[in-house]
């Protein structure tokens, strides 16, 4: 797989990284590389076979649906570049 | 009293409880080394403060008989656990100035075990890396250097690579790693040290920062293999604030540690042997197997088939992960914001995120990324899945006819600074060896197994069966015991 440009602009945007032009160049080619070298999966056969979704059998718990946690506001704002009120701030969003 | 950071954690914990040492006095001197180590940039943070407030209760627990498993004993955390009112950065500058308000379970084990904090560990971003390289903060040096005469600067491995140095030069006398592809296992080979990577599930990873969470496990890092079981013994243990936790008893893995290795068989795989990988790991990968012979356990060959798919799986998978974990750094709760004087919400993402995190850390992201992304992700993540689940199987399969695996950790001995930072791929090789055992969650050790031909500490790995972290210790201590290694870094620094 050959990472064109307009792919590494469009994967940039997906993941909500700026990327100058200079780093577009050098984006392109090491991430071809990278893809090109995991590609090999291809070749194996796996059929028949679930994918992996727990490494060591576990189950997943369910916990009784109440209220275990909460009242710390101050804390959770505490490392907030910017908090407002109470609340997280963020820039002005108008639609 | 330089004498007293030559004890390791065994040795202060049974002197202090027999009062042939102080604590104080142990963490007075680590704290010294600490500071005399910092052309090592091992550390991020120095906590003296927490260090001797934990000395001080040990002292005062000896007096008055209430002393804990690890009372008196001062460790190093690596920056990638949450440390209460600590900065918590996981190397990156995205989350400078973090300071958390709450404490990993991991770290508040040991805390609540009697321990105290050094301070925090450089690493690479987000564990991001093999040598340590990828740290905002810069790398971290080893101790370490070749016999040449040149002092070229060599890296400790990583991405537990603060935490590798901090042992190997004695500025601690234990400390905590994480592990998700690898970070335990070869900074311990590349410094001559001891380290664990438990079975998944054993150590909560609740307060870790997350990489890849599938993968991430937490582990000790010592001198040698009674102070790992000791360290894991209280770190390990079920959480319910994190659902992959396992809910089963903590064995007493220290008390019945045992060299005796008659009744176990060890297998070779194999498809270890790989082309282009110095004579000098087979020559330390032989010389394991006789010590293991010794030990009197019993060789078999096996065979892992899918190994070498075992990188290209884990560098879909991880940074699968990664691209979704590390979305939460926004800019909105925690770490750095950048805002430009231009634009709204999506370019201060965007800006925040660019700025915030390292070239490494970017390129995983977008890995991540386009794996997951619409179209590809069948080719990509659900066929790494599947084969994943086919090196489990391999595992699974190899346990029919053996107790343990043995082989290389770490394909090299330690490299310079610099040399690899080009070529990503190159980086990534460094764990062939350790990747596996991630993959299939499976407990997993270093422990040095000799020296090549610049005088550089090689690691042996040793594999073991889900939830039988007892064996893989056993076996550990069995090669340290007889493996006469004894080298250690001189000290320059």
């Amino acid at each position: 797989m050959s990472v064109d440009a307009a792919t590494v602009r469009h994967i940039a945007r997906l993941a909500r990284i700026a990327v100058s032009d200079a780093e577009v160049e050098a984006l392109a080619p090491e991430l071809s590389n990278i893809l090109g070298w995991v590609e090999q999966l291809a070749e194996v056969d796996v059929s028949g076979v679930e994918p992996m979704t727990a490494v060591i059998p576990n189950i997943l718990r369910l916990r009784d649906d109440v209220v275990t946690d909460g009242g710390i506001r101050e804390d959770v704002l505490a490392n907030a570049p910017v908090a407002e009120h109470g609340f997280f701030a963020v820039p002005k969003v108008i639609e | 009293m330089t004498g007293l950071t030559d004890l390791g954690i065994a040795a202060i914990r049974d002197g202090v409880a027999d009062g042939s040492v102080s604590a104080r006095e142990v963490a007075e001197a680590y704290i010294a080394a600490v500071e005399a180590g910092r052309p090592l940039n091992a550390f991020t943070v120095e906590t003296p403060e927490h260090a001797l407030a934990a000395a001080d209760t040990a002292d005062a627990a000896r007096a008055s008989g209430e002393l804990k498993p690890l009372s008196g004993v001062p460790l190093g955390i690596k920056d990638l656990f949450a440390t209460e009112g600590v900065d918590t950065t996981a190397g990156s500058r995205i989350l400078s100035g973090f300071k958390p308000r709450y404490e990993s379970t991991v770290s508040g084990k040991l805390f609540a075990a009697g321990a105290g904090m050094l301070g925090k560990l450089n690493m690479d971003e987000f564990a991001m890396g093999s040598s340590n390289e990828t740290s905002a903060w810069g790398p971290v040096l080893s101790p370490w250097r070749r016999k040449d005469g040149g002092n070229a600067a060599l890296t400790p491995g990583g991405s537990s690579g603060g935490s590798a140095s901090a042992v190997s030069a004695r500025l601690a006398p234990g400390v905590t790693g994480t592990d998700t592809g690898g970070s335990i296992r070869q900074p311990a080979a590349f410094t001559g040290i001891s380290g664990i990577k438990p079975t998944y599930g054993r150590c909560s990873r609740w307060g870790i920062v997350a990489f890849a969470s599938s993968l991430d496990q937490a582990g000790p890092m010592a001198r040698d293999v009674r102070d790992c079981a000791i360290l894991l013994e209280a770190m390990a243990g079920f959480d319910p604030k994190d659902s992959t936790s396992l809910d089963l008893p903590v064995p007493n893995w220290e008390a019945a540690l045992s060299s005796d290795l008659r009744g176990k068989k060890v297998g070779i795989p194999r498809e270890y042997r790989i082309d282009g990988v110095p004579e000098e790991i087979g020559r330390v990968w032989d010389h394991g197997i006789a010590l293991l012979k010794d030990a009197g356990a019993e060789i078999v060959e096996v065979s892992l088939p899918h190994t070498k798919y075992a990188l290209p799986t884990y560098y879909i998978i991880a940074p699968a992960e990664a691209s979704s974990n590390l979305a939460r750094y926004d800019g909105v709760r925690y770490g750095r914001r950048v805002q430009p004087e231009q634009g709204g919400l999506t370019e201060m993402y965007e800006a925040t995120r660019a700025e915030g995190f390292g070239a490494e850390v970017k390129r995983r992201i977008m890995i991540g990324t386009y794996v997951l992304s619409a179209g590809f992700y069948d080719a990509y993540f659900n066929q790494a899945q599947k084969v994943r689940a086919l090196i489990a199987r391999d595992f699974d399969q190899a346990w029919a006819s053996c107790d343990l695996l043995l082989t290389p950790t770490a394909p090299s001995a330690a490299f310079g600074l610099g040399e690899k930072m080009a070529d990503p791929i190159a980086m990534y090789l460094n764990d062939v060896f350790a990747v596996p055992a991630s993959l299939a969650g499976l407990p997993a050790m270093s422990v040095p197994g000799g020296v090549d031909g610049q005088g550089l500490p090689l690691g042996l790995q040793i594999i073991g069966r889900p939830l039988d972290e007892q064996s893989v210790l056993d076996a550990g201590l069995a090669i340290e015991e007889r493996s006469g290694f004894t080298a250690r870094a001189e000290r320059w620094w």
